[in-house]
């Protein structure tokens, strides 16, 4: 466990939570507030998009998030002899 | 065999039926409580640290899904139509944040509370003690409000008195938090996650079919009506509610900016809740906190999904069964909860009918929100078991946070503020009677504020995420990801950050410092979104100030490091 080993897991680390945080962000903040309206256009089933992606799909991308995290960082910890 | 059910179940009622399913989940509590009672302060306060994911994961869900999330979201959601979205990602993308900024550094760093990582990390008892003052103000404005919740649903579903259910809730509570400790409430929690989802998702299920004739409840709403009609439910809710005057039920009336605002300030708020962070402390590794965040959330949205379901539901057969009837026919639950006062009916052209409208000056009805889902299964007229089983639902939700938030103050207390600051030579045992102690005073005082609410307790319930936005979330985020912050910063951005929030909170929500009303609100933010302008300004703040004085020492550097290091966890300690 040297000093540059710890810094480029923590390098890795932080490129998968900026890529994971910007979707968090995309389907929240973007698809359910800010484009809201855009995606009202369209409809699956009686949901329109927006409303769809506010009220339910941002959340079940939140879960996704998480276990995708959870798998790269055990892998992470495993390359990296981190994991005990 | 069919006609021997229902003539039982004619002759049991819907009230002994609450006894019944109340009392059984209430000797379950108990009894895990005293099974799983707490011998030393590591199993006070941490559980032994040796909580599985997956319980931990159920411990957290409860914890987090309170009296408001069971009670009173639906209901908020079937009167703000789209709008209602603001809490449904507010109180879920605030769980992206703490499994992936938060959980597994605090748990490699391995103490007992949130005010511990402050004060160490920014190596300073005034750090330290600005931190549990924070800690108290945000579980307390959070724990009256619970306790609330358990007095109202004693009152409505076993016909005591308010204060008499207040009190009840209070012992049971007190039971198991004093004895217990977080070992006995985190096992309490699976209990109690349990009973609570069941609760939630069996009337959504059976109303689901009823109306849409699909079984799961998250895709109903979206599907047509079972008259055959071939009309979307959506379309026809949204038809209802111009026609009464109301904004589209899918399009909501916040501006966006408001919208954004509180949505970002309850994600950081819930990632910044004392009474939430602690549960990650309780795993054993910091890959099961990883992974219990993503269990807790999983199992926080199969609720949370289901809730703008259960609002559409229920919206719709209000407005179907009460607009333009005439109130001598009213079904009977109406009359039940006019009792209560939280429905209030005004013949206002003395027609006899009842008009439910936008415009406030000819409307007739007001529907508090908290019935929407306390009735929902009488106005859907579902058998007596189940209008019991939600009474029982909504005490699980509200007794496992209020338990969750009682510890947290009494480590405050006893850890933090005993331990940490007054008496450092306090022993193990000393420590375990004041964290006992503390815990019993601050029933004390929630039940108090539960019998008499101020005013402002339901106002503030949604402030303590702010406050808790404006405060924690930053000072935890710098000292993780910014080596090279220091104590002056941390402080004086939290100090700001939190009187900030307090001023603007007061301002416009009690009309201190001259008030102000919506059109004076600043960039057109309401309070419930301005923690995120204040976490903006303890960022800044924080920032600047580190600029201009010295660096933290070498040690605490040493130890940034070495907590972006997931191995060798530990157990946690003093």
């Amino acid at each position: 466990m040297t000093n540059k080993n710890a810094s480029s897991y923590w390098k890795e680390n932080i490129r998968y939570v900026a890529i994971l945080m910007f979707i968090w962000f995309f389907v929240s903040f973007g698809a359910g507030i800010l484009f809201k309206d855009l995606l009202n256009e369209f409809k699956f089933g009686g949901f329109k998009l927006g409303f769809w992606f506010a009220q339910q799909g941002s959340m079940y991308v939140f879960v996704i998030l998480i276990f995708v995290y959870v798998h790269l960082m055990n892998k992470l910890d495993e390359k990296y002899g981190y994991d005990d | 065999m069919g006609m021997m059910i229902s003539l039982i179940e004619n002759e049991i009622g819907v009230q002994n039926w609450t006894y019944i399913i109340v009392g059984i989940t209430f000797a379950l509590y108990i009894g895990i409580a005293i099974w799983s009672r707490a011998g030393s302060t590591k199993e006070f306060y941490v559980a032994g640290g040796g909580v599985s994911p997956l319980a931990n994961g159920m411990a957290t869900a409860a914890d987090w899904m309170s009296a408001a999330s069971f009670i009173s979201m639906a209901g908020i959601i079937s009167f703000a139509g789209y709008d209602g979205a603001v809490y449904l990602m507010g109180w879920t993308g605030g769980y992206v944040l703490l499994a992936l900024l938060l959980a597994p550094y605090l748990r490699k760093f391995g103490k007992f509370t949130v005010p511990d990582f402050i004060g160490d990390r920014y190596y300073s008892n005034t750090a330290r003690f600005v931190a549990v003052l924070c800690a108290l103000l945000v579980s307390f404005t959070y724990v009256a409000g619970q306790m609330r919740g358990v007095g109202l649903v004693f009152s409505r579903f076993l016909e005591v008195d308010i204060n008499t259910g207040v009190i009840i809730g209070m012992i049971i509570v007190l039971f198991y938090a004093v004895i217990g400790g977080m070992k006995g409430i985190t096992y309490t929690q699976v209990a109690q996650y349990c009973v609570l989802i069941f609760a939630f998702m069996v009337p959504a299920i059976f109303i689901s079919i009823q109306m849409t004739g699909n079984p799961i409840p998250q895709l109903g709403f979206g599907g047509q009506l079972s008259d055959g009609s071939g009309v979307f439910l959506l379309d026809k809710l949204d038809g209802l509610s111009t026609d009464l005057g109301f904004a589209e039920y899918t399009e909501g009336s916040k501006s966006i900016i408001d919208v954004f605002s509180i949505t970002l300030a309850l994600m950081v708020g819930t990632a910044g809740l004392p009474h939430v962070i602690v549960r990650f402390f309780t795993v054993k590794r910091v890959k099961d906190a990883r992974k219990s965040a993503g269990i807790a959330l999983l199992l926080i949205v199969i609720l949370y999904s289901t809730a703008p379901a259960v609002a559409v539901f229920a919206r719709t057969n209000m407005i179907e069964t009460v607009s333009n009837q005439p109130y001598a026919t009213v079904p009977e639950w109406f009359k039940k909860w006019e009792t209560t006062g939280l429905i209030k009916f005004t013949d206002k052209n003395d027609d006899g009918l009842i008009q439910y409208l936008a415009d406030t000056n000819n409307n007739e009805l007001i529907v508090d929100n908290d019935i929407m889902v306390l009735a929902n299964p009488e106005i859907a007229k579902l058998p007596d078991w189940v209008i019991a089983l939600v009474a029982a639902g909504a005490l699980a939700a509200a007794l496992s946070t209020a338990a969750g938030l009682l510890l947290v103050i009494s480590a405050s207390v006893s850890h933090d503020l005993i331990k940490k600051i007054i008496n450092p030579k306090i022993s193990e045992k000393g420590e375990l009677i004041a964290a006992r102690l503390s815990s019993v005073v601050a029933v004390c005082i929630a039940g108090y504020f539960g019998i008499n609410p101020p005013g402002f307790v339901a106002a503030t319930v949604a402030l303590a995420f702010g406050l808790a936005a404006a405060s924690f979330f930053p000072a935890i985020i710098l000292g993780i990801f910014y080596k090279k912050m220091n104590k002056e910063g941390a402080i004086s951005g939290m100090i700001i950050g939190i009187l900030f929030m307090l001023f603007y909170m007061t301002k416009f929500k009690f009309g201190w410092f001259g008030g102000g009303t919506k059109a004076e609100w600043w960039f057109g933010i309401s309070p419930e979104g301005f923690g995120t302008v204040a976490m903006i300004l303890n960022f800044v703040i924080s920032i600047s100030v580190m600029k201009f004085t010295s660096e933290p020492p070498n040690s605490v550097q040493d130890m940034v490091e070495n907590i972006r290091i997931p191995s060798n966890a530990g157990e946690a300690t003093h």
